[in-house]
This record gives C-alpha cells, structure tokens and sequence, in this order.
C-alpha cells in the first residue's frame, strides 16, 4: 500500500505542474463537436487538410460526449471558455440565439448561402438572420436486408405483407418515440406549429388523432413490435428478424458487415399519403463571445462545409452532406445510400428551431404511448399532450418588487443574530469554545472544502428560486415559483403529473430500495464475515461486481431483461407457466423493474458498509452467548444489531438521501413510463431546468422543496430510531 | 473462552453447506446482467441480443483495441492520459478524502464542543442538495478561482463529494472503539495527536477501507463534471471517454461495454486489495484487554 500511495503523490505532482505551453503557431480557432466514430474521423480528416495547406491556423478539435455538450457550451459560453465554433443540430438556433450562446454565422465567400437547399437555410433562421452554416441532414429513411428482399415495396401495405412473409417481424421502428412517430404524423396532415409554421403549439388536430389510432392498429396487428429501443431494432435487423427498418443514417453504423442492406425513402402510406419525417440539420456555429477573427473562422468554415469537406464527409463519414455542388460529385452521386437519403430529406419535414419545441417531446411521447399500450384512445391523447404542452409553456409569474422580501431578510438576519448571540451569552459557548480548540483543528480541513464547493454554490443556486427565467432573463418574482408547486392545481391529486402523487411515488421508491438494499447487504455480510467460511473471499469480489460497473449499461442491460417480447425476465417466468408480463405498462410492474435493477446495483455497497461495521463487534461477546444456549437468532438480535447501529446508521440515512434523488435508473429503465407514474421528484427538477424551457427558477424551487421533504425525512427517521435505540 | 478439542463443525464444508446453497445460485444471479455485458463487449456490433445465453457466440476484441487504441489528430496516445488522468484524480480524491475524513469524524466522535450538533448536521444535510440547484454555480465558482480546467479543481469537487459520507461512516465506527485505550495513553503522557494517529486509526481499518473504496468510486464514475470543467481532450477521464459512445441518436453498445468492463477493473482489484482491512480490522481481544 505505502508503495502505491508514494507512486499516487508522484503522479499527482507530475500532474499538478503548470503544463508547457505549446508553440503558438497560427491563430487558435477551437472546435467542439459531440461526433464519434466515422463521422469524427472525417471531421478531423477536413481540419488535418486544412492545417496542412494553411498552417497560419490551428485548430483546437473538441470531441465532448453529447450528454454533457449542452451543459458545457451554456456553462462556458457566457464565461469567455467557450469554443469558437461548434457542431450542433439545427433546433437549438432560436433558443441559443435568444441566450447569447451563438452568433450570427460566417458564411465564407465561395460558400454563400444559395449554395446551400433553402431548407437547410430556413432551418437555421430565426428573426430574419441565419445563425449556422449548415453541414449534414439527419433524417429518418427505409433500410432493407437484401439477402431477404430484393426490391423496395410499393406502398406501406405491401411492404407489411412482403415483411411478414420473409422474416418473422413485418416492419420495425421505434414506435413509442415522437421522433419517429412524426413520420406518421406528418402524413396525416400533422404540423406541430400549424400548417404555416407560425402559429402556437397545436396537437389537438386530426394529424395527431389519426396518426395514434394508425399506430395502435399497426401494432395490434402484430405488424410492428411494441417495445423497442435502438438497441432492440439494431438486433432485429442485425439477426434477419425483420427485413424492414425506419431509421437514421446513423444506423449504418450499427449494421454488422455480413448484412447486406439498401436504403430508400419511407414508403406511402395507400390512400393517406407519404411518411414524412422529421429533418435535422446539423450545423457549424459561430459561439457568442468567440474571439478568433473573422477570417480564420471563415477558414475552417469553408474546409468543412465547402466541397472537398463535403465530399470526405461524405464518404468517410457517411454524411448526409447539405452543401449542394458535392451532391453532383460522382462519389456521392453515385452512392445510392447517399442519394437515397438525399432524396429523402427533399420530403422530409425540417424540426420546428422554435424555443417552444423542446417542451412538446415529453407530452407527445407520454400520449403515444398511452394510446399504444392501450390505456389512452387517440382523442384523449391528443388533447392530453396538448394540455401538458400549455402546462409547460404557460407564461412565468408576474415580477414582484423584491423589497419587502429584503427587509424580511434584514430582520430574520438581525434576529438569527441576536439570538445566537443571547445563547452563546447564556451558556458561555465562547469559554467553552476555546477550551476545545483542538476539535476546530481537526475540523477546519473539511469544512473549508465544504463551505466554499457545496454551501455557496447552494446558497446561490437557492437564491435562484425565487427569480422566473426566460429567454435568458431574470425577474423576481418572490415565493410564487413554491406557490405554483405546492398548490398543483394544474391536475389533481391522483394524475401522475402532481407534485403529490409524485412525492407519494418518491417516497415508495426510497422506503423500498433502502429496505431491500440494507436487508440483503446485512444477511450477505452476516453471511461472509466468518473468517472460517471458505470461499469468503471469492463471493465478497464477485458480490460487489454489479457497483463496479458503470449503471448506464447495467441498467440499459435490465431494461432489455424485462422486455415483453424478447426479455429474460419473461423468458424465465414462462418456464413456470405464467403469462408474459408487460412490465412497462402497469404501474406496478414498472415500478417493480426499477426497484429490481436498483436493489441490483445497491446491495454491494451496503454489504460492503455492513462487513466494515461487523468488525466493531467483538466476537468473543457472541461467542459468550453462544456458549450461553443464545439462538442465533437471539444472539443477532440482541447483540449484533445493537451494536452495528451506530455504524450503520448513517449508511441508511445517507442511502435514503442518495436514493430520494436518484432518478436516472428510473429515467434508463421504465423511462417514467406508464405515463410518468414512476417518475420521481428530482426528475421533476431536473426536466425544468434543461428539458422545459430552462425554466432555472422553478427548477430551483423544485429542489428546494425536496432538499426540505428529505430534512424532515432524516429527523423523522433519527427521532424513530432513537427511541427504537435501547438506553 | 473455552477450548474445544474437536474440530469446529461450521469450518468445514459440510457444515457450512446451507451457506454455500444460499450464496451460489444468488452470486449466479447477480453475474448473469454482467455476462452480458462482457458477451457484448466481446461481440461485434454489440448489443443485448435476444437470447437468453449470456456467453458470447463470437469473440472478438475490436472494441477493446479501438477504445484502447484512441489516438488524438497529432497521434497523441488519449487511452493512455485518459487513464492516467483517471487513477489520478479518483487517487488524490481518496487520500485528501480520508485524510480530511478522518480529522473531522475524529473531532465528532471525541471531543464535546460547541456547535459539534450542528456540524454533524450541517454535513448530512449538504447530501440532501439536489446537484440540479449547484451545476452553474459551481461552475462559476471554479472559474472564479481559476480551478478550471485543473485536476485539482476536479479533486475537491469530488472529494468534498465524498467527505459527508466518510465522516458519518468513520465516525460511527470511532464511536465504538472503547476509549480505556485513549485514557490509558493520556496517562502515559500521549497527545491528542498520537492517539489519532497510533491508536485510532489504525483500529479503524474496516471503516477506512469502506470509506476509500466509496471515495474512489465517486470520482472513478463521474462524467458531467469531468466533461463540464475539462477543456482540452488529454485532460478528460475515463468515464468521459465511456460517455462518449452514448450519441444522440445512437449508442456503440459494444465499445460502451468493452469500456465498462475496463473501468471495472482497478475497481475490483482495489477492492481485492482492501478486503483484508474489512475482515481482520479491530481484534476485539487485545482491545478490551
């Protein structure tokens, strides 16, 4: 050990050194983009080209993972950190535009804008100015196994009947998703913004109705399966199981080589019209507060997006590439996966860039999948999605004047002071104070690093709650962000869109979980601490497995376990005979999926805690009773339990805390689903704060009131076990 | 205690038989997700596929080379920083973890002094934040102190993170350690300090190994704050790397795997490495003298 810390402090050292600057050889213009595999490599194949003829700039190339990208550029943008351009997908232009993220784009000479599709260009305007260059198209389109079908159905009906005669799923994509589903809408007339574009958010059309009803029959018919993800189809179509798949040109990617595939438009639905679905634009920002000149910008603008860029990403990258003179360059013109996806993102609908849309996602995705399982018919959902969309949508309180709120802070402030003072009076804290000076020196060290990292951004971030954002703005508008919350009068009690029901459901979640976790840590450890139980050692490594692997593939590895058609979870409970569950679609089997993964991934760490704290009981005290005639049961009870307390007290309150705000196995694994029953507080707070609106202060209010239910959470659970404690 | 001359029934297997028939299938259990995410790291394109079989049909370590293999456009070996960066931090997060830990729980458990309540409390309580309210400040915070883009700003986030968990912890498990010990070293003329330091501590092996395996995993796994406060490509973590086969249309399900599986790695063997501490911590005997 002593040698391994010796080589941490080196390496911390080494680490710690200022690093030598690097040469500055050209003007620095910084890149950042979320791209990985092929696509990546292209991109850096344009900015090593264009380095090598123009070395009078370098290029600071930024791959970030797409999860973090949006909380990176905001946080660093506005801080002078940010990049100078940046890869994003076209419906984030208003919102940026609007919070001083981006800046107008630089459109290089020989790439002036008409030499882009004007729907590429229309994508990325907003009030009357174009905010990106425009770079590659993303939309979905038909891909087939040839080895299967040797020729592109005529319309969607045949398609189905061809599918079901060749493999044993007709068709497959993903359903219960509106990206994809928009498809559907879109051929029934469905416009999210109405048919100019320019109007509110409307889902209460016929678009809306007829597309939910068309989809529920294709899957009562057994003609597309009901529960399936990326990963799900990938497999499908990987394995021969289907022979037809809607999906995206990043699904190229996922196809195994030995599977030989062609793509095409979506086919038309007979007597409707054809699917249409949704069209991104990737593009090239420019970010606010970018301090590279223009010139340089403008040069690697023109290297990625011009003709030569174009043109390897196009064939490195398999990019859909939207600057038009590549597309009559024969290795893209002659590429028919290419030109099929070009043809089309011709018929496709370009993604609302208005701000509105981000809060449209969740109310579709909840009302299709009603529909789908079955619990919600089209017309209900419609109006439903379109109820939940002005929820929130609706405009933020009416500012208030901040000052009676500072005079209350003025007078709780001087109060708080001259009581603390009247009590350190009367018990002579400071006497006493000084006579231990010795623990305030062993606590200094800590508290500094909590004070500064954890209190001040808290009580920053707190202040927050009392402001409404939008559009980048603040207003104070006092305690009405708590008042919305609390009196949830948008829905009643027993919707899953409550605060209540919600709070119900976060409570259930961490009872369960930290019950489950402490009494399988506990009966593991009891099970492993005896130094003569053979194997101990083994077991204990292998126990822990399920905390050392990364939860974001654990969990997506559950989720597919409990899948209806296709999980383990099922495939097991059919040897004894019972009926496949849908899990997702009751309340109660959802809710038991997510507690299952995430007693999973829990137990470890509370056998691990129980193992330490079982050494603090001394083992000739058991063996005393034990030589007494106690059971072992008596000798856990009134032994061992006593006096693990104390050490594992603060594991199970800390694991309820933990457990209160762990939403993302709820997010990986159920989704929120049915409906969003299963979803807990804190998911509540983190969709206001990035999903809907970046509406900050309500957010923050949101876990205000949580950081509150858990302080009378923890003295309530205290209080109990002290007086459960003996004396 | 007394002696007994025959062997102890429950040290052999026949005696401990009914252990071995509860731990077994629940160990198989708890591995099965796991095989799956070996057989799709091992597995070409990987992805769950829809089997019931968790061993791979094909083998074949594409998505170790490639994950291992990352080069930046210079040719700059980024597996390699990645991982160096990772041990790194998640190393220095243990120890200034600890060794702040230690101090504090240490001053909880033994000393009466004005606001020790308060302090215990007002650590809990800084677990009951939701990170959704501290992103952006903290952010600024860092900034503000020119802690961006370090490994050092990276390190207190992560252990001031961890630190309200091991001061509970440890400072349960001082509790329990009779102070006869402590009374009797005053006496002997000892100071505060070395009783901390040669008594206490290393009785306390069992909680100081919980408690440098939960630090360590704190850092080991963190992605956003990682990706967030990090500017430059040789300055990410592991776990960023990971993060980053996630798309936003589409998951490299394979490479996702083979990387969980490497990250796993040191975790298991720090934990092979710590496991000791956990059964032969305090013998209770020599103790209680």
């Amino acid at each position: 050990m002593p040698a391994l810390l010796r080589l941490l402090a080196v390496a911390f050292c080494v680490a710690l050194l200022p690093r030598p600057a690097v040469a500055q050889d050209g003007e620095v213009v910084k890149l950042w983009h979320a791209y990985r595999g092929q696509e990546q490599s292209a991109l850096e194949a344009n900015i090593l080209w264009l380095q090598q003829r123009d070395p009078a700039i370098r290029v600071d190339i930024l791959a970030v993972p797409s999860e973090a990208f949006r909380q990176k550029l905001t946080s660093a943008v506005p801080h002078d950190n940010g990049p100078d351009l940046f890869i994003a997908p076209h419906e984030a232009a208003a919102e940026w535009a609007g919070t001083n993220i981006i800046a107008p784009a630089i459109f290089p000479a020989a790439l002036p804008p008409s030499t882009f599709p004007e729907t590429a260009i229309d994508a990325v305007t907003y009030d009357d100015r174009v905010w990106a260059v425009p770079l590659a198209f993303k939309s979905l389109a038909l891909f087939y196994n040839r080895a299967l079908v040797d020729r592109v159905p005529a319309d969607l009906e045949a398609m189905a009947l061809r599918g079901a005669e060749v493999a044993e799923i007709p068709f497959a994509y993903e359903v219960g998703n509106f990206y994809h589903h928009a498809a559907f809408f879109h051929a029934f007339g469905g416009r999210i913004f109405g048919d100019d574009g320019r109007g509110p958010v409307n889902l209460e059309t016929a678009g809306t109705r007829d597309s939910f009803g068309f989809v529920k029959d294709l899957v009562d018919a057994g003609v597309v399966p009901p529960e399936a993800d990326g990963a799900l189809i990938a497999n499908l179509f990987n394995t021969g199981k289907t022979a037809f798949v809607f999906n995206g040109p990043w699904f190229m990617g996922e196809i195994r080589p030995s599977v030989d595939y062609g793509v095409a438009p979506l086919p038309t639905i007979p007597g409707v019209g054809p699917l249409q679905p949704f069209l991104t634009v990737e593009s090239l920002y420019r970010a606010a507060r970018s301090k590279a000149s223009d010139k340089a910008v403008a040069k690697v603008v023109a290297a990625v997006a011009g003709l030569e860029g174009s043109v390897v990403r196009a064939t490195v990258g398999r990019q859909v590439v939207a600057y038009r003179p590549a597309h009559e360059d024969p290795r893209i013109a002659r590429d028919p996966t290419l030109a099929a996806f070009v043809k089309q993102a011709a018929a496709a609908v370009p993604m609302p860039n208005r701000p509105e849309m981000s809060a449209v996602w969740e109310p579709a995705n909840r009302s299709l999948r009603a529909v789908i399982r079955g619990s919600s018919v089209p017309g209900v959902a419609a109006a439903r999605a379109q109820q939940e969309v002005g929820f929130y949508l609706r405009p933020p309180p009416a500012p208030t004047s901040p000052g009676p709120y500072l005079v209350l802070l003025a007078v709780l402030l001087l109060g708080g002071a001259m009581g603390t003072l009247h009590l350190a009076r009367r018990s002579n804290v400071v006497a006493r104070a000084r006579k231990s000076r010795h623990a305030y020196l062993y606590l200094l060290p800590a508290s500094l690093g909590m004070v500064l990292v954890v209190f001040v951004p808290f009580l920053v971030g707190s202040a927050v709650s009392l402001f409404a954002h939008k559009g980048g703005e603040f207003t104070f508008v006092g305690l009405k962000n708590f008042v919305r919350i609390l009196q949830a009068s948008d829905y009643p009690v027993t919707d899953p869109m409550s605060f209540w029901f919600t709070l119900v459901v976060t409570v259930m979640w961490t009872l369960g979980n930290v019950a489950l976790h402490t009494g399988i840590g506990l009966g593991l450890a009891l099970l492993l601490r005896d130094p003569w139980m053979k194997l101990k050692g083994v077991y204990r490594v292998l126990l822990i497995v399920p905390w050392a692997v990364p939860n974001y593939i654990t969990a997506l590895i559950w989720k597919g376990m409990f899948n209806r058609q296709f999980g383990a979870v099922n495939g097991v409970l059919d040897v004894f005979g019972v009926e496949p569950v849908s899990w997702f679609s009751n309340f109660f089997t959802a809710f038991a999926a997510n507690l299952t993964t995430n007693t999973w991934l829990g137990f470890p760490f509370m056998m691990v805690v129980t193992l330490g704290a079982l050494q603090a009981i001394p083992r000739d005290l058991t063996e005393a009773a034990e030589v007494d005639g106690a059971s072992a049961w008596e000798r856990f009870r009134h032994i061992t339990l006593p006096l693990l307390r104390p050490a594992l007290l603060p594991a199970v309150i800390l694991g309820s805390v933990w457990t209160f705000n762990m939403f993302n196995i709820i997010y990986l694994v159920s989704g929120g689903e049915p409906g969003g029953s299963t979803e807990i507080l804190i998911s509540e707070a983190y969709k206001w704060a990035f999903t809907r609106q970046a509406q900050y202060g309500y957010a923050s209010a949101y876990s205000l009131l949580i950081f509150g239910i858990l302080i009378l959470y923890t003295l309530l659970t205290k209080k109990v076990t002290e007086a459960g404690a003996p004396a | 205690m007394t002696p007994t001359k025959h062997v102890d029934r429950r040290t052999t297997w026949r005696g401990q038989w009914w252990r071995h028939a509860v731990l077994i299938p629940l160990t198989m259990a708890t591995l099965y997700p796991v095989l799956w995410v070996l057989k799709m790291a091992l597995t070409p394109k990987g992805t769950p596929d829809l089997s019931a079989n968790p061993f791979p049909t094909q083998v074949t370590f594409a998505n170790f080379e490639a994950l291992i293999g990352t080069t930046d456009i210079h040719g700059a070996w980024l597996f390699g920083h990645w991982l160096f960066n990772s041990l790194v931090i998640a190393g220095a997060t243990t120890v200034v973890g600890i060794a702040l830990s230690c101090t504090a729980a240490y001053a909880f458990s033994r000393f009466d002094f004005p606001g020790r309540e308060l302090g215990m409390n007002a650590f809990l309580v800084t677990q009951m934040f939701p990170g959704v309210v501290m992103a952006i400040p903290l952010y600024i915070l860092m900034d503000a102190t020119g802690l961006l883009n370090s490994i050092t700003g990276l390190v207190l986030c992560y252990s001031t993170t961890a630190i309200p968990f091991c001061v509970w912890m440890l400072k349960g498990y001082f509790d329990t350690i009779p102070r006869d010990l402590e009374e009797a070293a005053t006496i002997d003329g000892a100071s505060q300090w070395t009783i901390f330091t040669v008594i206490v501590l290393p009785l306390s092996r069992p909680a100081i190994a919980v408690t440098a395996l939960f630090s360590f995993m704190t850092a080991w796994n963190e992605f956003i704050l990682a990706a967030t406060f990090m500017g430059d490509e040789k300055a990410f973590t592991l776990p960023v790397a990971l993060q980053r086969f996630v798309g936003d249309y589409s998951t490299d399900w394979g490479a996702f795997a083979a990387g969980a599986i490497l990250v796993s790695i040191p975790v298991m063997a720090l934990f092979f490495a710590l496991q000791k501490n956990l059964v032969e911590g305090l013998t209770a005997g020599s103790v209680k003298g």
